[in-house]
């Protein structure tokens, strides 16, 4: 059994505080996505893990046994980097191989379990080729054989699928989940793009400026977001934020344009409270063009500015008291900008946010 | 059709430029080769004879002690001098080369880069400038005609270049190949030996090969601070073949040929380890 426990992880570098006192605990066998803007700590925190940074202050434990001054030989465990560093003067079979020669395994041993992570990942065919004579997507592959070879503890990626063009992004990122569901094994990943971080994560951990911000299910965090940060965060596209004053048990706009307070976060907000009033695209839609929830709901006039059709539905971009929102439509038919609408609000599907801390009232 | 044929002319051009800078470069040493294949009587003739008219091993011969008339030269002790001293000083310059060139590309620490351009600048102070006062510390503390002496002065003189050429190879080479190999189970010197070194060989090959060559070729300071046999080097060793009235001009070009040759199969061997841009492919997509 090896989970991963991280308490109170300080890293400064020189007087410069980086990652702030962070306290996450890794179950066996879970895939754990650290997901946030670039300079949130995230890699360091992996690096930390991985051992290839030192720890200023906390202690991080794999399995049962505290890490802290281990060499990452020593923690068992294996990584893929952004940029894959395999090795260019080594053969695909070299390269899959490496660890486990230096851990001085059985030349059999070695072919067996270079055999076996070729199969999983389809690499028989490039085993003789080196790096230099591999796509994109298969220097990928191999850097994810090279990790699970050695049957490690816990696979650590960073930011693994950035350097590959958005279609395989897409192919690799199932590729990871299968791998992930065939090689049972605790997994922590890096990335700085949440639809990767929402499709593959057991749970995610958004992170912020050295702090985590949420930590929860993909579901939980898009549904209740904990602040301003994580609800614009997570999502696409982003939840629109609009600043709002309540008044008498209405929503109301700075263009005193208004909407009634949703019955279930009524309780959690006073009179006169500066609020930021939080709406997804999906729940901010053409009368007749939503997706009928059957909840709470109240409309709103507005103008279109411009409109994005996808296919499938349509990103119409409106302004709601001086403040751009975006609005989807589903089962989209042409929309010609300048265009007023009325849209239904999804009030139970609405977020608030207090004014001036950006948490949202719910989460008291 | 117009545009092509300006193209080849173009070409032709080219070629015959090179060609003509090749001759200039090659002229004199190809004349060095020529004359030590010949009596030191056509060396001086006038209209010049190009191709030796009586082509023969007799210089050869004669500065290695052997025929009627030699030349006593101790050429074996020079040349053991010089192949020991060059190979010596070589193997300390590319030592200290790849520690301080991995520190400079690897690590973060104070002063770095005042040391590294203190360390390039040091390279533009002419080396025959600092002879007078090396000269004098030497005699003091007895370095004076010793092999060690010249070593060390190699060695200076090799340092910082090397250090700056494996800095850049080192560079070159993402930090995340250690990383890998760190995580792969290595120690961090493992991870320098079976992958940053492989790498950076090349790198390292070409800073050898200079440094080589430098000590190997070095004659301004060799000869302040040599006297005798004990630490002759083959540079110093062509100034036996002036004496006050003549320049025995054949000898000294047979003794050149044998000072280029070792210098051209080291180039030779070593030539093979020089292609660059091993690490492509390694890394990004």
């Amino acid at each position: 059994m090896a989970g991963i426990s991280l308490q109170n992880v300080i890293k400064r570098y020189g007087k410069t505080e980086v990652v702030h006192g962070i306290n996450l605990d890794i179950a066996h066998n879970e895939f754990v996505v650290l997901v946030g803007p670039s300079g949130c700590g995230k890699s360091t925190t992996l690096r930390m893990i991985a051992g290839l940074e030192d720890i200023s202050e906390g202690t991080i434990s794999i399995g049962s046994e505290v890490v802290n001054d281990l060499p990452p030989r020593k923690r068992n465990i294996s990584m893929v980097f952004q940029n894959y560093a395999l090795y260019p003067h080594m053969s695909v079979r070299e390269n899959l191989g490496f660890g486990l020669k230096i851990a001085k395994q059985s030349e059999e041993q070695i072919i067996e379990r270079v055999n076996e992570a070729a199969d999983i990942l389809g690499l028989d065919e490039l085993m003789d080729r080196t790096p230099a004579e591999l796509s994109g997507g298969q220097r990928q592959r191999v850097a994810m054989g090279r990790a699970i070879v050695r049957h490690p503890q816990a696979f650590l990626f960073d930011e693994p699928l950035s350097n590959l063009d958005a279609k395989l992004r897409v192919q690799m990122r199932t590729e990871i989940k299968k791998l992930h569901q065939t090689v049972r094994t605790t997994v922590v990943y890096v990335t700085h793009d949440q639809v990767e971080a929402m499709t593959l994560a057991d749970r995610i951990v958004v992170m912020k400026d050295g702090y985590i911000e949420q930590v929860g299910t993909p579901m939980d965090v898009f549904n209740h977001p904990v602040n301003t940060f994580v609800a614009s965060f997570i999502g696409s596209p982003p939840m629109n934020l609009l600043p709002a004053t309540v008044t008498d048990g209405l929503v109301v706009f700075s263009d005193g344009k208004s909407l009634p307070l949703p019955t279930r976060l009524g309780p959690l907000v006073r009179d006169r409270q500066e609020v930021i009033f939080g709406l997804r695209a999906d729940d901010l839609t053409p009368v007749g063009h939503g997706i009928t929830s059957g909840g709470e709901s109240a409309q709103l006039t507005l103008d279109v500015i411009l409109s994005e059709p996808l296919g499938t539905e349509t990103i119409l971009y409106t302004n709601i008291a001086g403040q751009e929102a975006q609005g989807k439509m589903f089962g989209p038919r042409d929309v010609s900008p300048g265009e007023s609408m009325t849209f239904d609000v999804a009030l139970d599907k609405a977020h608030i946010f207090d004014g001036a801390t950006g948490a949202s009232v719910r989460a008291r | 059709m117009r545009s092509v044929l300006r193209k080849r002319l173009g070409a032709i051009g080219l070629w015959i430029l090179t060609f003509l800078l090749m001759v200039i470069m090659c002229v004199p040493g190809l004349w060095v080769v020529l004359t030590a294949f010949r009596p030191n009587s056509e060396v001086l003739a006038k209209p010049a004879i190009w191709i030796p008219e009586n082509p023969g091993f007799g210089n050869f011969a004669k500065i290695f002690g052997f025929g009627a008339d030699q030349i006593a030269i101790p050429v074996t002790a020079y040349f053991m001098n010089s192949l020991i001293i060059a190979l010596t000083s070589t193997a300390i310059a590319l030592l200290i080369g790849m520690s301080g060139g991995y520190a400079f590309a690897r690590y973060r620490f104070r002063f770095k880069n005042g040391i590294f351009l203190g360390l390039m600048l040091s390279r533009t102070v002419p080396g025959i400038a600092l002879s007078l006062p090396i000269f004098i510390i030497w005699s003091k503390i007895g370095l004076i005609d010793a092999k060690l002496g010249l070593i060390i002065v190699y060695v200076a003189m090799n340092v910082p270049f090397t250090i700056w050429l494996i800095d850049g190879f080192f560079r070159q080479i993402p930090k995340e190949m250690s990383e890998a190999a760190q995580v792969d189970g290595c120690t961090r010197w493992q991870a320098f030996w079976k992958i940053e070194f492989p790498l950076a060989k090349s790198g390292i090959a070409s800073a050898g090969i200079f440094a080589f060559l430098t000590s190997w070729n070095e004659y301004a300071l060799a000869s302040n601070l040599t006297r005798s046999t004990d630490s002759k080097t083959l540079p110093v060793g062509l100034m036996d073949f002036t004496s006050q009235f003549t320049i025995d001009w054949a000898g000294m070009s047979a003794m050149a040929v044998i000072i280029i040759i070792p210098a051209l199969i080291l180039t030779f061997l070593v030539q093979k380890h020089l292609i660059a841009g091993l690490t492509f492919g390694g890394v990004k997509g």
